[in-house]
């Protein structure tokens, strides 16, 4: 758990710690000198006696609302910086790792989320639970002067209140949330059906049992979380029936022991006062397996496998004409057989090379291959004769890059998103790559300052795919690499585009990724990928004359374009 | 306080809650007057067994205020959601305002639980507790409830006004909080993009720097709103001190007896606590006002029209649009302008055109999902606006342009709204080229699927919704939207082939973007900026 806490965090906390402390110590010093001061003026002492406590009263009742403003203040400076330092963390533990796009989008927020969980646990948890410790322990300690019996009795209830209770609801809170969260994501999947299905239900009929469906989800959910509020109201009066017979009980105490009335009455009201910062620990106790459990999914996520495993010594960086040899190269996702099994081939400088295939047949597989974002299983990779495994796969994707799957728009300017991928380019190279995506005209009208928003909403999947190969024009690696997606856009829209990756990529070393087989007659060579491996190869004119997947592919489109 | 809110609570959960919270309040001012008794010596140690008993009931009832409580919420969340999710499945599936309702119904609801078991009851115990406390004072003694009675409104008033000048920039600060979350989750998403460029530890800094700019921003006001709270803090302390200080002197000079003062120190703070209690359950139980919002909202629009009573005359209907104008509520340009066509029975119609023409309008037209704004829609005579249109959409199959997968199993997806065997079921999977991957899933037709069919490839999941249609095989109309939009060449060839075999002695409507899907049709009609302006019967040998 230490780990949790950034370093230079600790003396903030001890701040934080200390004032909350001092806050709750004032609140027991108040009741207690003002029973004091009542009890003993009481018995018509001469007024001298009573200046201490009339003081005492003024200075706790005017500290406590300081000392909590500074708690206050500091926690949350704590908290913020808590938080702050877990999610740079956790961002650069995920900068090795594998893709976490197929987590999907919800849990990629609850993730976000989930790093508040310090944030809960810092001043949630543990400052109450120090200052209900400090504050318990001063008011046991006073007792054990004035009557040790008493103070035994505090102490008893004290430790049932801070220590059994909310040990006892954090149980019961794991027990319940085990059965909840699968109840809510039923839920929710429940109410995502209805809500996005909903033409299809209504096409199909099948409405009135998919509501009933969700109801019935939603009565057993409510069902749990009745049973849950059972849990915490239970606990509540545990907590009332704890504070007041402990109470009673010092007071018979004292009573049976014949102590006098200033001391009983000190005794009662300081007791009285001192489970005041120690009953919601029940309540932090139940919120507390909420945080242990979001620390546990991000403890797995920092322990994620790298992606590729790096090379301990690093083998110098080709430099020069680059030449990029595959052979035999074997990639496998998990258990299931190879994405790739033995792909070979060869790209020479100023050369461009096209992979055709069916999806799913592992042309995005040898993309992330050769970027160096999955390991290879067996055979080899080379860039100028070095292995890509003995450089960092930093300085592969230096070498080579380009336009991938899924390309990412961020919520910044359009200038902004170009410039991720050349943050030293002049004006005239951002134009230069924006022309040559054909992407001018649009930027031109909308403004190369427009905020692109959530999602990158105010673009088209053909223009977002124009960004994407501004990008790597910007960035212009020696090799480029290009993997056009086809799902997304459009007949037209994909044909202009790829027209335009061809038109851009005249006279440098290229691999480009398609799925249409039009202007291909301009590469040097095509690969047709299937099943992970390579069934045919050769120039279009070759191919469009063999029998084949390119072939056939290539008759079906000719019918739309002839 | 919510009036719409108000009208559904379930009224005798309400009434326990809110009835327990106050009387065990109100009991605290039994406990004070047991407690002053016995330590001034009034009472005789026998006084605390009846203190013992009133604690007790205390716990007793807020036990009953919790219970009550839990189902006063859950009770209304599940009303909510039945009459939201209803009323979402009376609306056109053509109104899109799915994200908002999918958030608001799963965990947007769960909002109000702090409103309806945390400051609802507070809001009663702060309106009974601290008069009652004051009636007792004044009783005891005039000298502390006028200290009491003058310093008790400061609370709301302090409340208030420091609410006043920092709600303004405190609820800009949690915008921002939510704005770095937001950034912190865009760099996240993005990091195959940053890393592919090389900038994925550049990245690590900036967000470094964002938080730490935030950090100091939101510290700057919370100095001055957390300056609330110190307000109250002082005047709920430094009123005990006013309360502790004099009836000691007074004491001190025998004009007051030790029980009255005792009782007096134990009541005045909780004249103040109720008040404090509810201020603190204020900033959670807005967000659940702001949930209420929005539920009544959606609640509170506009009913899409009654479905009508008739059925159209049996058998293949001929379907024919008059002068038909559709208008999208808040979009300028009509999505279909004076569109005037006849379909025969039996035709088998193509339509092509440029995205967002109009074609996938016409398709929900057709199936009621849009009404005219003007001209009208007649199914074998009759106006679709009289249809009984759960009728008449027993008698369609239709494939969406994104068909949705239900997250539950394949056989359950495929037979959707209708009682199919499990042969039938196999048949029209193998119809729609989809038997051979389903059969390679792990548990078959049985494989739950995951959300929106996450774990089926697009070409895959169009195929299932493909099965859906040929697990229909009474259906008279076909209505296809690109049925074959996202599959490579191979597959599309034996879907086409389906189809081909669907379509026959059936009315079938299909939009199409591929020339072999255009080879089908024995009409193919061209639809730009929602106006027809191509209507022609398939040249023989396929679409130049």
């Amino acid at each position: 758990m230490s780990g949790l806490i950034p370093s230079g965090l600790n003396r903030r906390l001890v701040v934080a710690a200390l004032a909350g402390s001092a806050a709750d110590l004032a609140g027991l010093g108040l009741i207690a000198s003002a029973a004091w001061l009542i009890t003993r003026a009481a018995e018509q002492p001469p007024l001298a006696a009573l200046s201490v406590a009339i003081v005492g009263v003024r200075a706790f009742a005017t500290s406590r609302g300081v000392f909590r403003y500074a708690e206050r203040l500091a926690g949350h400076d704590v908290a913020l910086r808590a938080q702050a330092a877990t999610r740079e963390r956790l961002y650069e533990a995920l900068i090795p790792s594998g893709p976490l796009s197929h987590r999907g989008a919800d849990l990629l927020s609850r993730m976000v989320d989930d790093t508040d969980a310090v944030q809960d646990l810092l001043v949630r948890c543990l400052l109450p639970a120090i200052a209900a410790l400090v504050t318990g322990a001063a008011a046991v300690v006073i007792a054990l002067f004035l009557l040790p019996a008493a103070a035994f009795a505090l102490l008893a209830g004290l430790v049932i209140a801070g220590v059994l209770l909310p040990l006892g609801t954090a149980a019961a809170s794991r027990r319940w949330s085990a059965r909840l969260a699968p109840a809510r994501a039923d839920l929710a999947a429940r109410v995502a059906d209805l809500v996005h299905g909903s033409a299809d239900l209504a096409a199909y009929g099948a409405k009135g049992e998919a509501l009933a469906a969700g109801m019935s989800a939603d009565d057993r959910l409510a069902a749990l979380e009745r049973g849950q509020s059972r849990v915490s109201a239970t606990a509540l009066l545990t907590g009332v029936l704890t504070q007041g017979l402990t109470v009673v009980a010092i007071v018979w105490i004292c009573q049976a022991t014949g102590t006098g009335s200033v001391a009983t009455a000190v005794l009662a009201l300081m007791s009285l006062v001192a489970f005041e910062p120690v009953l919601p620990l029940a309540a932090a106790g139940e919120r507390l397996t909420g945080v242990l459990a979001a620390l546990r999914r991000l403890t797995d996520l920092r322990s994620l496998p790298a992606a590729v495993t790096e090379p301990a010594v690093p083998a110098a960086t080709p430099s020069g004409p680059l030449t990029i040899g595959v052979s035999n190269l074997v990639v496998r996702h998990g258990q299931a057989r190879p994405a790739l099994n033995g792909v070979s081939l060869t790209l020479t400088p100023g050369r461009r090379v096209a992979i055709v295939g069916p999806s799913g047949a592992g042309k995005s597989t040898l993309l992330s291959a050769l970027m160096r974002t999955v390991d290879y299983e067996s055979g080899n990779i080379t860039i100028n004769e070095v292995e890509a495994r003995d450089l960092p796969s930093e300085t592969v994707r230096h070498l080579m890059t380009g336009l991938t799957q899924d390309p990412y728009v961020f919520q910044a300017s359009f200038k902004d998103n170009l410039r991720l991928a050349g943050p030293e380019a002049s004006d005239e190279e951002l134009a230069h790559a924006v022309q040559a995506a054909h992407l001018d005209t649009w930027a031109d009208r909308t403004g190369w300052d427009t905020s692109l928003g959530e999602d990158g909403r105010t673009l088209s999947g053909g223009q977002l795919q124009r960004l994407a190969l501004a990008r790597a024009v910007l960035y212009n690696p020696p090799i480029l690499l290009l993997d056009e997606p086809a799902e997304a856009l459009d007949e037209q829209t994909a044909a202009a585009l790829m027209a335009d990756l061809l038109d851009a990529t005249h006279g440098r070393t290229t691999l480009l990724i398609t799925h249409r087989l039009r202007g291909l007659e301009a590469v040097d060579e095509i690969l047709v990928l299937e099943d992970g491996q390579i069934t045919q190869r050769g120039t279009h004119a070759d191919l469009t004359t063999t029998d084949g997947y390119y072939r056939t592919l290539w008759q079906s489109e000719a019918m739309l374009h002839t | 306080m919510h009036r719409d809110l108000m009208r559904v609570l379930p009224r005798r959960h309400l009434a326990v809650c809110l009835g327990a919270a106050i009387v065990a309040g109100l009991l605290v001012l039994v406990q004070a007057e047991l407690l002053a008794g016995v330590l001034s010596g009034r009472f005789a140690v026998g006084a605390l067994l009846p203190l013992a008993l009133v604690i007790g009931l205390r716990g007793a009832l807020g036990w009953a205020q919790g219970v009550a409580a839990g189902r006063t919420a859950s009770g209304v969340k599940s009303l909510l959601r039945h009459r939201l999710l209803s009323r979402f499945q009376d609306m056109s599936p053509a109104e899109h305002r799915s994200g908002e309702l999918v958030t608001l119904t799963g965990r947007g609801l769960d909002a109000l639980d702090p409103y309806l078991t945390g400051y609802l009851p507070s809001v009663a115990v702060a309106a009974v507790v601290p008069v009652a406390v004051l009636i007792r004072l004044f009783v005891a003694d005039l000298a502390t409830a006028i200290i009491v009675l003058l310093t008790l409104p400061l609370i709301p008033i302090f409340g208030a006004l420091v609410g006043m000048t920092t709600k303004a920039v405190t609820e800009r600060q949690w915008r921002a909080l939510a704005r770095l979350g937001g950034h912190f989750l865009d760099v996240v998403r993005g990091l195959p993009t940053l890393r592919a460029f090389g900038r994925a530890r550049y990245q690590a800094s900036v967000i470094r720097d964002v938080a730490d700019q935030h950090r100091s921003a939101t510290m700057r006001t919370l100095r001055v709103a957390f300056l609330s709270s110190l307000v109250l803090e002082l005047v709920a302390s430094l009123s005990l001190a006013l309360v502790a200080v004099p009836v000691g002197l007074r004491l001190l000079s025998g004009s007051l007896d030790l029980s009255t003062a005792l009782l007096v120190l134990l009541l005045a703070p909780e004249a103040y606590l109720p008040l404090r209690a509810m201020g603190t359950r204020f900033h959670a139980a807005m967000e659940g006002v702001t949930a209420a919002d929005q539920a009544f909202a959606l609640l509170g629009e506009e009913r899409a029209g009654e479905s009508g009573r008739l059925t159209a005359p049996e058998g293949v209907p001929e379907i024919r649009l008059e002068s038909v104008t559709v208008r999208y509520p808040g979009r300028e340009d009509a999505a279909l302008t004076d569109v005037s066509l006849v379909i025969e029975a039996g035709e088998r119609v193509a339509l092509v055109g440029p995205s967002g023409a109009g074609k996938s309008t016409l398709l929900h037209l057709l199936l009621g999902f849009v009404t005219p704004s003007s001209g009208r829609v007649l199914v074998g005579g009759v106006d679709l606006a009289d249809l009984d249109l759960d009728a008449w959409r027993r008698r369609l199959a239709f494939v969406p342009q994104r068909p949705h997968l239900f997250a539950t199993s394949v056989a359950d997806n495929i037979r959707l709204g209708s009682a199919a065997s499990s042969d039938e079921i196999r048949t029209a999977s193998a119809a729609a080229q989809a038997a051979e991957f389903v059969e390679s899933l792990p548990e078959g037709y049985d494989t739950v699927l995951g959300e929106r069919g996450a774990n089926l490839s697009a070409g895959q999941r169009q195929r299932v919704a493909l099965a859906r249609a040929f697990c229909r095989p009474d259906a008279e109309v076909l209505l296809l939207d690109e049925p074959t939009a996202r599959l490579d060449g191979r597959s599309e060839s034996a879907v086409l082939d389906s189809t081909r075999h669907l379509a026959e002695g059936r009315t079938a409507v299909i939009v199409a973007h591929r020339p072999a899907m255009i080879d089908l049709a024995d009409r193919v009609i061209r639809i730009t900026d929602g106006a027809i302006t191509e209507d022609h019967a398939r040249p023989v040998g396929g679409l130049r």
